[in-house]
C-alpha cells in the first residue's frame, strides 16, 4: 500500500479541520441563535447533494464512467427513508387514518404488505442499503459483462432512471405517485419539526459526508485505486494485464449507488418530500455538471461544486427570480471554456499565471 | 454573565425593533411562491403576474393598514423541494405576512409543513382535489363542487345520460373522478354509463374510476376508439381532468375519429383562456370549460379588471412579463380575489397577525371580484359563482350557464350516497 502524498495528507488534514468546523462549531452556533434554523437546513440539503456529487465523481471522474442514473440511487435511499417516516406519521394525516393518505385516497383501508416492515427503523435502514445496492450490482453485473462503455453506458443509466421515474409516477406503484411522500412528523421518536432534529439530522449528514471523503482519499491511495484509474485511463491495457475490469467497474458502482442512497436516505427528513421528479434523468445531469464545475476526479472538487452551485441557485432563485437560470447557465459555460479543471484548479492557474507575469522581465 | 447576555440580547432587540420599524412604518412583506421556470412556469408566471398588478393597484390606492404591499418575488422553479426551501425562506428570513403562490398539488403538499410549523398564511389559487382543511391555508381554489358537479348538473339537464371519465394520472384527477362517481350514480346514472373503466380492490370496492395517462402522454387512439365505442350507446359526454400539453394530442386524436362537440361533448376543466395561448383552440371549439371566472363574463367589475390589467402590463419594467397576447383567467382572478379577501381580513383585524387574520376570513368577509361576489368561508374555502362556457375560436369562451354563490366544500368523498 503505498502512502499519502504530502499534497493529499494536507488536503485530508484541512478537509477534517473543516468537516469538525461543520460537526461540532456550526450545531453550536445554531443552538445558540447565531446561525438560523433556515440556514442550518439548507446546509444539510447541500451536504446531502454533495453526496450525490462525489459518488459521481467516483464514477467519472475516478474510473471514467459517466453515469447519468446516480439521481435514482439517491431517490432509492430516500424513497426508503421516506416509507419509514411516513409509517412514523400514524393517524396524524389528514385523513386521521392508520395509513398513509395517499393510500387513502386510492381506496385502501388497510396497509399494502410491502408497506408493513417499513415501520421498524432497522429494516427501512436496511433496505437503504439493500435495494439500491442490489439494483445497482444486477444493472452493473449485466452492463460490465456484456461491456458496455462511454455514451453507450451513460445512454442506459438514463433510461434506466427514467423507466423508473414513469413507473414511480403511477398511482398503482403504491408510492405515492406525483405526490410523493410528504407531511413527515417523527423520525425515531424525534419530532422532525423541532430545531433540533433538524440540527442533529446535520450533524449526522456532515459525519457520513467527512467519512464518506477520508475512506474514498484513502481508497484512491490503495493499489484498488491505482487500477481504478488505469481503467479510467485505458482499460483495454488493464485487461490485456491480467486484471477482470468488470469486477472493479462492479465494486465501485455499487458503492458509487450505496453513497447515493446513503445521501438520499438524509435528504428526504430534511428537504421534507420526496417524490418521482427527484429521479427524472435532469436530476442525474445536474449532479454531473456539480461535479464538472467542482473539478473531477478530485474528491473535494464535487464537494465544493455541489455546495457552491446549490448556494448560488438558493440565492440567485430569490435575488433574481426572472434571471437566476441564466446566471447559472452562463457560469457552466464559462467553466467549461475557461476553466476545464472546475473550481478547484483555481489556485494551481493563478499560481503559474503568477510565474508567467514574473518571468515576464527577463524575455 | 447571564446579564451581558441579557444585556446583548436587548440590546440586539431594540436594534433590529429600531432598524425594522424604520422599515415597517411604510411597507409589508408579501410572499410571491410560483414556479417561474421549468415546466409549471408557462401558467403560474401569469398568477405572478396578476399579483404584482394587484399590489400595485392596492398600494395606488394607499396600501394595507396604511402599508404598501412589498412582493418578495421567488421562483419554486417547478422543484417540489425548492418549494419547501423557498417556502422556509419567505417565513423564517425574510418573515412575510402572507404568501400567494403554488399551482400543483404536490407543491402545496410540499410547502404545507412549512406552512404549519411557522403558522403562515398561505393564499391558494388553483381548482382543487380538495380532501384538506389546513389552518394555515386559505383555499380560494375551485372545490370539486365548484367545478365537476356543477359541470354533471348541467350536461343531466342537457339530457346526457352516459359519461366517460379521463385525466391524467395524479391526486387531483384520481379523488375528482371517485367523487363524480359517487355523485353521478346518486343522480340514478347507472354503472355501465360511466366509462373509463374501474379498479376494485380484494372486497370489490370501487378503489379508481376513469381512464388515467402519465403526464405528456401523446398516444390517445386506442382511448378515442374506445370513446367512440362507448359513445355509440346513448347521448354521451367526456369529462377531462387531461393536465396540460397532452389535450392537444388527445384533442387531435378526437377530431380525427370524427367525434365533435355535437356527437360528444368534452367538458375540461383544467383548460382556461391562458392555455389557450399555447393550445390549438380551433380544434377545440364548441368543447365545454367550467370556471368560477371566464374572461367574457359582461359585468362592469370585469371589464375594468381587464382593461386595468392589460394597461398596467403596459407600463410595468418587471423583468420577463409578456405583454401581447395576454388574457385573463380563473386561477387569476382567484389569485386577485385573494389578495383583496387578505387585505379585507387585516383590515378588519386590524394587524397583520395571522391568527387574527384568520378568525377574521373566517368570520366570512365579502369582495366584489370580477367573477362576482366571493365571501370568505370558516372552513377556509370561499364561495363563489360557477360558470359554464363554450370554446369559441378565439380560445374564450362563451357562457351557457352561471350557478350564483356555490359553497366550497372540501369533504365530498362519501358524501353522495347512490339511490
Amino acid at each position: 500500500m503505498s502512502t499519502l502524498s504530502t499534497r493529499h495528507k494536507v488536503e485530508l488534514i484541512a478537509a477534517s479541520a473543516i468537516g469538525l468546523f461543520f460537526i461540532v462549531i456550526f450545531p453550536l452556533l445554531n443552538a445558540h441563535g447565531m446561525v438560523s434554523n433556515f440556514t442550518i437546513n439548507l446546509w444539510g440539503k447541500y451536504l446531502c447533494y454533495a453526496l450525490l456529487a462525489i459518488s459521481v465523481d467516483l464514477l467519472w471522474g475516478y474510473t471514467g464512467l459517466l453515469s447519468l442514473g446516480q439521481a435514482l440511487f439517491f431517490s432509492f435511499g430516500g424513497y426508503m427513508m421516506g416509507m419509514y417516516l411516513m409509517r412514523m406519521i400514524g393517524d396524524l394525516g389528514q385523513y386521521h387514518k392508520p395509513i398513509p393518505d395517499f393510500l387513502v385516497f386510492l381506496g385502501w383501508t388497510e396497509l399494502p404488505k410491502f408497506w408493513k416492515p417499513f415501520a421498524s427503523f432497522p429494516f427501512a435502514a436496511s433496505m437503504i442499503f439493500l435495494l439500491p445496492g442490489l439494483l445497482a450490482l444486477v444493472f452493473g453485473f449485466l452492463a460490465f459483462r456484456s461491456r458496455i462503455k462511454g455514451v453507450y453506458f451513460s445512454i442506459l443509466t438514463q433510461a434506466l432512471t427514467y423507466g423508473a421515474s414513469l413507473m414511480f409516477f403511477r398511482n398503482d406503484m403504491l408510492m405515492g405517485g406525483n405526490n410523493g411522500f410528504t407531511d413527515f412528523k417523527f423520525i425515531l421518536g424525534h419530532d422532525l419539526r423541532e430545531a433540533s432534529t433538524q440540527r442533529g439530522l446535520f450533524i449526522v449528514t456532515a459525519i457520513v459526508l467527512l467519512l464518506v471523503y477520508a475512506s474514498l482519499r484513502l481508497l484512491s491511495h490503495t493499489k484498488f485505486g491505482l487500477v481504478q484509474r488505469a481503467i479510467r485511463d485505458g482499460e483495454n491495457r488493464v485487461l490485456f494485464s491480467g486484471y477482470a475490469t468488470a469486477h472493479f467497474k462492479l465494486f465501485i458502482f455499487v458503492v458509487a449507488a450505496l453513497i447515493a442512497s446513503i445521501g438520499g436516505a438524509l435528504y428526504v427528513p430534511q428537504v421534507g418530500i420526496i417524490n418521482p421528479s427527484e429521479m427524472t434523468p435532469d436530476k442525474s445531469l445536474e449532479a454531473v455538471v456539480w461535479c464538472a464545475v467542482g473539478g473531477r476526479g478530485t474528491l473535494v472538487g464535487p464537494i465544493i461544486g455541489a455546495i457552491s452551485i446549490n448556494s448560488l441557485k438558493s440565492w440567485a432563485s430569490r435575488a433574481a427570480p426572472d434571471y437566476w437560470l441564466v446566471i447559472l447557465g452562463g457560469l457552466f459555460v464559462v467553466v467549461v471554456l475557461l476553466l476545464p479543471g472546475g473550481i478547484v484548479s483555481i489556485p494551481a492557474r493563478l499560481k503559474s499565471l503568477w510565474q508567467r507575469v514574473t518571468r515576464q522581465p527577463s524575455a | 454573565m447571564l446579564k451581558v447576555n441579557q444585556l446583548m440580547t436587548a440590546g440586539a432587540l431594540a436594534l433590529g425593533a429600531l432598524v425594522s420599524s424604520v422599515h415597517a412604518e411604510d411597507t409589508v412583506k408579501v410572499g410571491v411562491l410560483h414556479s417561474l421556470s421549468g415546466t409549471m412556469a408557462i401558467s403560474e408566471t401569469s398568477l405572478r403576474d396578476v399579483l404584482l398588478f394587484t399590489f400595485d393597484e392596492i398600494n395606488a390606492k394607499g396600501g394595507v393598514l396604511g402599508k404598501k404591499i412589498e412582493p418578495v418575488v421567488v421562483d419554486g422553479a417547478s422543484n417540489w423541494p425548492l418549494f419547501a426551501e423557498k417556502a422556509k425562506q419567505l417565513l423564517e428570513q425574510d418573515k412575510v405576512s402572507v404568501t400567494f403562490g403554488c399551482w400543483t398539488s404536490v407543491s402545496r403538499k410540499s410547502v404545507l409543513p412549512v406552512y404549519e410549523k411557522n403558522n403562515g398564511l398561505l393564499f391558494y389559487p388553483v381548482q382543487y382535489e380538495g380532501q384538506e382543511e389546513s389552518q394555515n391555508v386559505f383555499y380560494t381554489a375551485e372545490a370539486v363542487n365548484q367545478q365537476a358537479t356543477p359541470a354533471i348538473d348541467y350536461l343531466l339537464k342537457q339530457g346526457y345520460t352516459k359519461f366517460y371519465l379521463i385525466g391524467t394520472d395524479y391526486v387531483y384527477p384520481q379523488t375528482t373522478n371517485l367523487v363524480l362517481l359517487e355523485y353521478l350514480l346518486s343522480k340514478g346514472v347507472a354503472l355501465e354509463n360511466i366509462g373509463g373503466g374501474f379498479k376494485k380492490d380484494d372486497s370489490g370496492k370501487i378503489i379508481s374510476a376513469g381512464k388515467y395517462t402519465p403526464f405528456g402522454h401523446t398516444d390517445y387512439q386506442q382511448i378515442v376508439a374506445e370513446i367512440k365505442q362507448f359513445a355509440a350507446g346513448g347521448k354521451t359526454a367526456v369529462v377531462s381532468t387531461l393536465n396540460g400539453d397532452t389535450n392537444v394530442p388527445f384533442f387531435k386524436e378526437y377530431a380525427a375519429a370524427g367525434l365533435t362537440a355535437e356527437t360528444a361533448p368534452v367538458v375540461s376543466f383544467s383548460i382556461s383562456e391562458d392555455e389557450f395561448r399555447g393550445l390549438p383552440a380551433k380544434q377545440l371549439v364548441g368543447q365545454l370549460g367550467c370556471w368560477t371566472y371566464f374572461q367574457s363574463i359582461k359585468s362592469p367589475a370585469n371589464k375594468e379588471f381587464v382593461k386595468n390589467f392589460k394597461a398596467w402590463l403596459k407600463t410595468t419594467n418587471v423583468p420577463g412579463i409578456v405583454k401581447e397576447g395576454r388574457v385573463t383567467c380563473s386561477p387569476m382572478v382567484l389569485s386577485y380575489d385573494g389578495v383583496y379577501l387578505w387585505k379585507a381580513a387585516v383590515e378588519k383585524a386590524g394587524s397583520f397577525d395571522v391568527d387574527k387574520v384568520r378568525a377574521a376570513l373566517k368570520s366570512g368577509l365579502s369582495f366584489d371580484g370580477p367573477g362576482g361576489k366571493v365571501t370568505s368561508q370558516p372552513n377556509m374555502h370561499m364561495t363563489k359563482n360557477v360558470f359554464i362556457g363554450e370554446t369559441t375560436a378565439k380560445g374564450q369562451f362563451k357562457i351557457l350557464e352561471e350557478f350564483k354563490d356555490v359553497y366550497g366544500e372540501p369533504w365530498l368523498l362519501g358524501k353522495f350516497k347512490s339511490k
